[in-house]
């Protein structure tokens, strides 16, 4: 993998812009000069050890004395009347201590709960069942096998009904019902402008098109989701334990749906393992868990299996998707026109922000330089699972990046040219930036021929196209090229929202007088090194050692208010508002420093470190000597209040758009079809080199299983 | 009423019968570096050895452990293995790890200097749902250094 890093060179306080390339390990001896001592440089992982040995402590891990723990019985069918639930015999397991059903839900007004959509949500199934493996009963017992050995003792009559699992059926006529509303139509939504683009397509020299269906993928976190929910019955106190990706918006939910105040909730996010986006929602097993918990008063464990993971947690994509491409005979790409069927499924439980019930789709004009386009989407609800936007940096933008990609492969296929050349045809210049494209984001800036380029360059993309063509027997040779601009670090909070609440994040960072430093974060890491990541910002802000940083996440009694972890936004938001943290603390620190080596605060610099007074270098306080400083009889002038302790919330202006480049080569079989990856390439721009396996990999990985199991990888 | 032989020393456990290793080791012992991510053998997230092979340990019921010795994650904290793993960055979320770690143990004793094709082959059984695969193949490779 090489990198092009864009960083910046410090001349005397003025930042300059910088692009660099970098190959391999040795990465780092190739940045430029400049303010990157701590960031960008390699550390320790904090928590490598601890998750290597096995000592990290999960959600599962846990074991509360008195726990119970609890099974879910869910819906056989994908669409069915529920006539009857009779519960007796399940109830008279001696290790069973509750059953709880759709019905005694209702009585407490819980049957239902509100989703990140706008939507309602069956917490257990009271009418209906509408998809296979829907919630309908809760059995808490003494242990995990009594629990679900009860599940077998519940009998529940069904009348199965006709359902709906395609979404291009869902608005026929005769289609069947599965909300109770006229139809299954969820929304439309629209976005750049139709008039400008179908004048552009009805004045164009060639139009290309293509069908496409993004599949319906799973998340598939190794660690599935799961819950302690504790109430305590004496100070009404709930406190839960739980696989959550967002444990401030979790707090807030479950406040909603349960009524508990906000006050009496603690969260705490364990240490989690992997969650991708699986781990953003609220479950209707963590309501039954935290009812039960109030029910029986002890603390209630739900783990769900690996089946139940793949059966009802969120879903990513399932988008049928018509693209049409505008463009001359010398493949200027003019317009483009995108039509969208989007399944949400039984709910409609997309966590994205309210504004964008597509996401970040309309990121569908890509890394090109597109004068017109418009998309429109079309959510309708099926029989199938509800969910929607998780895994893999989506909020849409992968459904986007996929269709605007294979369009400009169609394009280049119809055209005759060379879909490398195309797209360096239309790739964004970087002297375009900052670049306000046909569906209204404003990307910050990139060097994107540049990194197209170096990919090719890579994989000698050249050479392969002459074996390509000089290939007479044997496998054939595909050579399949990708480029990607998405939308991260969501997002400024008067543009988006989820369930109300904007996306900003808070950051709050102690100094104990020895100058080591405890910053609490809102966003939760899932494993991605969050504790070294954010100990770097900090390290790096303040001179002192990366393991002097402590980074507090996952409590929300310990830990400012934020929205979590996804969707690719810690490090823009959380990361910004521990820097913004960060520097307020130095300019605490050089008041103190000031009334140390009594001179004006504004008489002193910032050196590697430490304040020194400008032009006498040996007149200078430590960041050590002047933590210890603001907690000591040091005398503060007036207005100086001592201690360095600094709080901040990050509003961040306008979202990230990262770009990247993918070449990869393959061979395929023309009797059998079995398809062999010969070099997948990946040139990525990033910031830092920490946690170089990424989730990309990972995501490259099972992207190639997608692409071939939908039947539409790259020719 | 019986003994398991666990990390060099004896445990005595009452499981019930039906229940597996990873439950006994896990839930009864406390040795909750095991991990259990799919439940029916399918991701290698629950290895153990027994006797020095690795098994897994959410199919294997703990009655038919006799007097095998079972080596956890907990019995190889101290193994090279796990400086490798962080030194070369081949873990992302953990969860697999532990796993992983176990299962490149039971390789290395036997095999102290296997190849790339090696590895991939005694660690197929193990997912990473993170995409750490390259990492891991350097800390095996490399576990020495």
């Amino acid at each position: 993998m090489a990198r092009l890093i864009r960083t910046e060179k410090e001349v005397e306080g003025n930042y300059t812009e910088q692009w660099v390339v970098v190959e391999g390990d040795d990465a780092l001896e190739q940045w430029p000069e400049g303010p990157r001592s701590v960031v960008g440089q390699p550390a320790p992982r904090q928590d490598g050890h601890q998750r290597a040995r096995g000592q990290a402590v999960y959600t599962a891990d846990l074991a509360l004395p008195g726990m119970l723990h609890a099974a879910v019985l869910r819906s056989p069918h994908a669409r069915a009347a529920i006539v009857a639930v009779d519960t007796l015999a399940a109830e008279s397991h001696p290790l069973v201590r509750a059953v709880i059903t759709g019905e005694q839900l209702a009585e407490r007004g819980l049957a239902w709960m509100p989703t990140l959509s706008h939507d309602v949500q069956a917490v257990l199934a009271t009418d209906e069942v509408r998809y296979q493996g829907q919630e309908v009963a809760f059995v808490v017992a003494e242990t995990r096998y009594a629990a679900r050995d009860a599940l077998a003792l519940i009998d529940v009559e069904y009348a199965p009904l006709p359902a709906v699992v395609d979404a291009r059926h869902a608005l026929d006529a005769d289609a069947p019902r599965v909300r109770d509303k006229p139809d299954n139509h969820v929304f439309d939504w629209e976005a750049g402008d139709a008039v400008a683009t179908d004048a552009a397509f009805a004045a164009a020299e060639h139009v290309s098109a293509c069908d496409l269906v993004y599949p319906r993928v799973h998340p598939a976190p190794l660690e599935t989701c799961g819950i302690v929910a504790d109430h305590d019955p004496i100070t009404e106190k709930l406190t839960v334990w739980a696989t959550a990706q967002a444990p401030h918006a979790h707090r807030v939910l479950l406040s909603r749906v349960t009524g508990i105040p906000e006050h009496r909730i603690r969260i705490v996010a364990p240490d989690i393992g992997g969650g991708f986006g699986n781990k953003v929602g609220l479950y209707p097993a963590y309501v039954c868990a935290v009812v039960a918990s109030q029910l029986v008063g002890a603390p209630v464990k739900w783990v769900e299996d690996r089946s139940e993971n793949l059966m009802a947690t969120a879903f990513a994509r399932d988008y049928h998707m018509r693209g049409e491409i505008a463009a001359t005979h010398d493949g200027r790409i003019t317009a483009l026109r995108v039509r969208v069927l989007a399944d949400h499924g039984a709910f409609n439980a997309t966590a994205q922000p309210s504004r964008f019930p597509a996401g970040f789709f309309h990121t569908f004009t890509g890394s090109y330089d597109v004068p017109a386009a418009h998309c429109r989407v079309t959510g309708v609800h099926t029989n199938k699972a509800p969910g929607g936007v998780a895994y893999a940096c989506s909020f849409r933008v992968t459904e986007a990046s996929y269709l605007v990609e294979r369009l400009v492969d169609v394009l280049a296929f119809d055209l005759g040219l060379d879909a490398a050349e195309l797209r360096m045809r239309n790739l964004l210049r970087p002297e375009q930036f900052p670049y306000r494209c046909a569906t209204g984001w404003e990307y910050d800036s990139g060097d994107y021929p540049r990194t197209l380029a170096l990919a090719l360059e890579m994989v000698g993309y050249e050479e392969l196209r002459k074996e390509q063509a000089a290939r007479r027997d044997g496998p054939l040779l595909g050579i399949g090229i990708s480029f990607f601009t998405e939308a991260v670090g969501a997002g400024p909070r008067a543009l988006m929202d989820i369930a109300g609440l904007g996306m900003a994040d808070g950051a709050q960072l102690r100094v104990h007088p020895s100058g080591s430093a405890v910053l609490a974060v809102s966003c939760m890491s899932q494993g991605q090194g969050h504790e070294t990541t954010f100990a770097q910002l900090v390290a790096h802000e303040l001179g002192i050692a990366v393991d002097e940083v402590e980074v507090v996440q996952g409590d929300t009694e310990r830990t400012p208010f934020g929205l979590g972890t996804y969707g690719s936004r810690s490090t823009p938001v959380s990361g910004a508002a521990t820097v913004v943290a960060a520097r307020k603390v130095r300019e605490r620190a050089r008041l103190v420093a000031a009334a140390m080596l009594e001179v004006a605060p504004e008489d002193l610099e910032w050196v590697a470190g430490r304040f020194q007074v400008r032009g006498v270098p040996g007149a200078c306080a430590s960041f050590r000597e002047i933590a210890m400083a603001a907690h000591s009889d040091l005398e503060l002038p007036d207005g100086v209040e001592g201690h360095l302790d600094a709080a901040a919330v990050y509003n961040p202006p306008n979202l990230t758009f990262p770009c990247g480049a993918y070449v990869c080569v393959v061979e395929v079989d023309a009797g059998t079809g079995q398809v062999a990856v010969r070099h997948p390439h990946l040139v990525h721009v990033s910031i830092t080199p920490f946690g170089r396996n990424g989730p990309k990999a990972g995501y490259a990985a099972s992207d190639l299983t997608i692409g071939a199991a939908s039947g539409s990888t790259a020719s | 009423m019986f003994s398991l032989r666990i990390n060099g020393s004896v445990r005595e456990v009452d499981p019930p019968v039906g229940r597996t290793l990873a439950e006994t080791l896990r839930e009864d012992l406390g040795l909750t570096g095991t991990k259990v991510a799919c439940g029916e053998g399918h991701c290698g997230a629950c290895t153990v050895q027994l006797d020095g092979s690795p098994v897994l340990s959410c199919i294997t019921l703990v009655h038919t452990v006799g007097d095998r010795e079972v080596t956890t994650i907990e019995g190889l904290r101290d193994h090279p293995l796990v400086e490798a793993f962080v030194r070369t960055d081949a873990l992302q979320c953990g969860f697999c790890t532990p796993g992983q770690i176990v299962s490149a143990a039971a390789l290395v004793e036997a095999e102290p200097n296997p190849d790339v094709e090696r590895i991939r082959h005694a660690m197929a059984g193990n997912l990473c749902r993170c995409g750490a695969y390259p990492r891991i193949e350097e800390a095996v490779l490399t576990w020495r250094d």
